[in-house]
């Protein structure tokens, strides 16, 4: 009798110590929580509602800066630009990385070797690679040319002709799919054998083996890639920022390049326009949510999980 | 027979590719020890061999300074989440708590929110505590563990079977020692995988010096990278001969730690898309 009524009390004794042993565990996020991410957004929120600049105290103007949105013309050239590259670049970049994660997964051994050559461009620094971009991409004297020189191609001004800057950064962006590529090769990897084999029985070619076999059984690892990929491309910076943007350079046609994150930097940090700068976050926040939501919705069906939906 | 064929094909390839990728590197390797009018022609060996160029770049630029700015506060940021993400992640993952998942919800939620929304306000915090032109605040945020490394080391700690703290909690250690001396020991792959991936993102980053530097002495190198490249491309007459030779001097230590911890890297990469 006595012993039933202590032991209620001890149980919830034992699951607070638990629960304060947790929470002394978790505090550092909780704290990172409450400063770094819940605050800043409240704060975004309302001072995109403000026309606030650093110097001056805020100054509350309602919707205004979302009613700017709609009038700025640099803000639909800047959506304009990021969707473009985003369209060409995340479907180019899974492609690659699958054919090239298909080849290595063909080649037998000394794969090691080919997963450290593709893997090495992730490793320089994005600054690096938009000097790069300019280097590669010159049209006077860029390596790429005298590629295509060789073939008795005349190449385009790759970094100065307003049409092919983005095409230029495109290509450029391909040069660090190195990741994916082994994300794909692991996934390769996990396929059962069995699958081929009875594939192979029943006489299906290496095209259709591939395309009924392999891409429904990786599918949901090009998912992943394929979202992750998206909102990468939806908020790419320093390649552009650094090959187009910044002090002193006056030289470049950089209206094509202006990504929508360029825009919003240059709106926060250079010209102080903080409030507008959150009503442009915001912005880009719905329309990353909005993209993501409709290709979840869409790509769903064709992805594959085994054991069923998840 | 076809067999044969095909797995020459496919090298043949491989190799065509691996040409590709690996070129804009001994490209611009080369590059950096040619004189300044040889520095665009498209030989791989120099003609004329010189130091010149990395002389020019240690006289224009205090790079040693940069990097050892970088240094610091990529040690610091990879340390600093590397520990706090796998306590919180430890939190998650080993206890049992009311709303626990709930919880553990938020923090998933929190990698999906684009960096962009908080830039500004975080700014401002940082603005309004004078940290603006330090280095803190490109280290300091780490303190708090970070949402991605959190969700990647609570999988592995998952993945643990518990009977050795069970043991270790009847011989009486207590929460913090069941986490560092059992714990942490058992998942250092995942442990060595943040500190790479941090100390890799710390490293290459430019928006944030971007956003906090001001002054040149407290530029990290990709931030002092960008204003050579202001001041040597942009900035009037060409020098592309200082902007890449320094660019080689950015990429080499980052190749270098790719190579020491290549395992790792890939290992790590693989497991991370494969939770898709």
């Amino acid at each position: 009798m006595s012993a039933s009524r202590t032991k209620a009390p001890r149980r919830r004794r034992a699951q607070w110590i638990e629960t304060r042993a947790a929470l002394l565990f978790i505090s550092p996020w909780i704290i990172g929580f409450l400063v770094f991410t819940a605050w800043p957004v409240i704060n975004s929120a309302y001072l995109s509602l403000t026309d606030y600049d650093v110097i001056n105290d805020p100054n509350f103007v309602g919707f205004d800066n979302y009613a700017q949105l709609f009038e700025d013309p640099k803000v639909g050239l800047a959506l304009r630009n990021t969707f473009v590259f985003t369209v060409l670049s995340v479907p180019a970049h899974i492609i690659v990385s699958l054919g090239l994660a298909l080849l290595l997964n063909g080649a037998t051994r000394a794969t090691g070797f080919f997963r450290t050559a593709f893997f090495l461009p992730k490793m320089t620094p994005p600054v690096a690679v938009g000097i790069l971009l300019l280097l590669l991409f010159n049209g006077q004297n860029g390596l790429i040319n005298g590629f295509l020189g060789v073939f008795g191609i005349d190449g385009p001004a790759w970094t100065t002709d307003p049409a092919w800057v983005k095409p230029g950064l495109v290509l450029m962006s391909l040069w660090t799919v190195g990741s994916s590529v082994v994300i794909i090769l692991a996934a390769l990897r996990a396929v059962p054998q069995e699958l081929y084999d009875s594939a192979l029985v029943d006489g299906a070619g290496w095209w259709r083996r591939t395309l009924r076999i392999t891409v429904p059984m990786i599918s949901p690892t090009l998912f992943f890639l394929f979202i992750v990929n998206t909102i990468n491309a939806l908020q790419s910076f320093t390649e552009a920022y650094t090959a187009f943007f910044g002090s002193g350079n006056t030289t470049y046609s950089n209206d094509a390049a202006l990504f929508y994150a360029i825009y919003l930097f240059q709106q926060a940090f250079e010209f102080l326009h903080m409030g507008y700068a959150s009503a442009l976050a915001w912005l880009l926040f719905l329309v990353i949510m909005a993209i993501t939501g409709v290709q979840m919705l869409v790509t769903r069906r064709f992805v594959h999980y085994e054991g069923g939906q998840p | 027979m076809r067999r044969r064929i095909r797995l020459i094909l496919t090298w043949a390839a491989l190799s065509g590719f691996a040409i590709a990728f690996i070129y804009p590197f001994v490209w611009l390797l080369s590059a950096s020890f040619k004189p300044r009018s040889e520095v665009f022609d498209h030989r791989i060996i120099p003609e004329t061999f010189t130091f010149e160029n990395y002389i020019k770049v240690w006289n224009e630029a205090p790079l040693a300074l940069w990097m050892a700015n970088t240094l610091f506060v990529t040690v610091l940021a990879a340390v600093a989440v590397t520990i706090t993400s796998a306590m919180v992640a430890w939190g998650f993952a080993y206890f049992r708590f009311p709303g626990r998942n709930a919880l553990f919800g938020v923090v998933l939620a929190t990698m999906m929110l684009p960096g962009v929304v908080t830039m500004v306000p975080v700014f401002l915090i940082w603005n309004s505590l004078g940290m603006v032109g330090t280095l803190t605040p490109l280290w300091a945020q780490n303190l708090f563990g970070s949402a991605f490394y959190i969700f990647l080391l609570r999988q592995f700690f998952l993945g643990l079977p518990r009977e050795p703290f069970e043991a270790a909690k009847i011989d009486g250690a207590n929460n913090w020692k069941i986490f560092t001396r059992i714990a942490l020991p058992l998942c250092k792959p995942a442990v060595v995988v943040t500190l790479l991936f941090e100390f890799q993102a710390a490293w290459t980053d430019l928006m944030r010096p971007l956003i906090y530097l001001r002054d040149s002495s407290t530029f990290t190198v990709p931030r002092g990278l960008k204003a050579l490249l202001d001041q040597f491309g942009f900035g009037g007459e060409w020098h592309w001969e200082i902007v890449m030779t320094a660019s080689v001097i950015t990429t080499v230590p980052m190749i270098i730690l790719f190579f020491l911890g290549q395992k790792h890297f890939v290992r790590g990469i693989a497991t991370t898309g494969s939770k898709g």
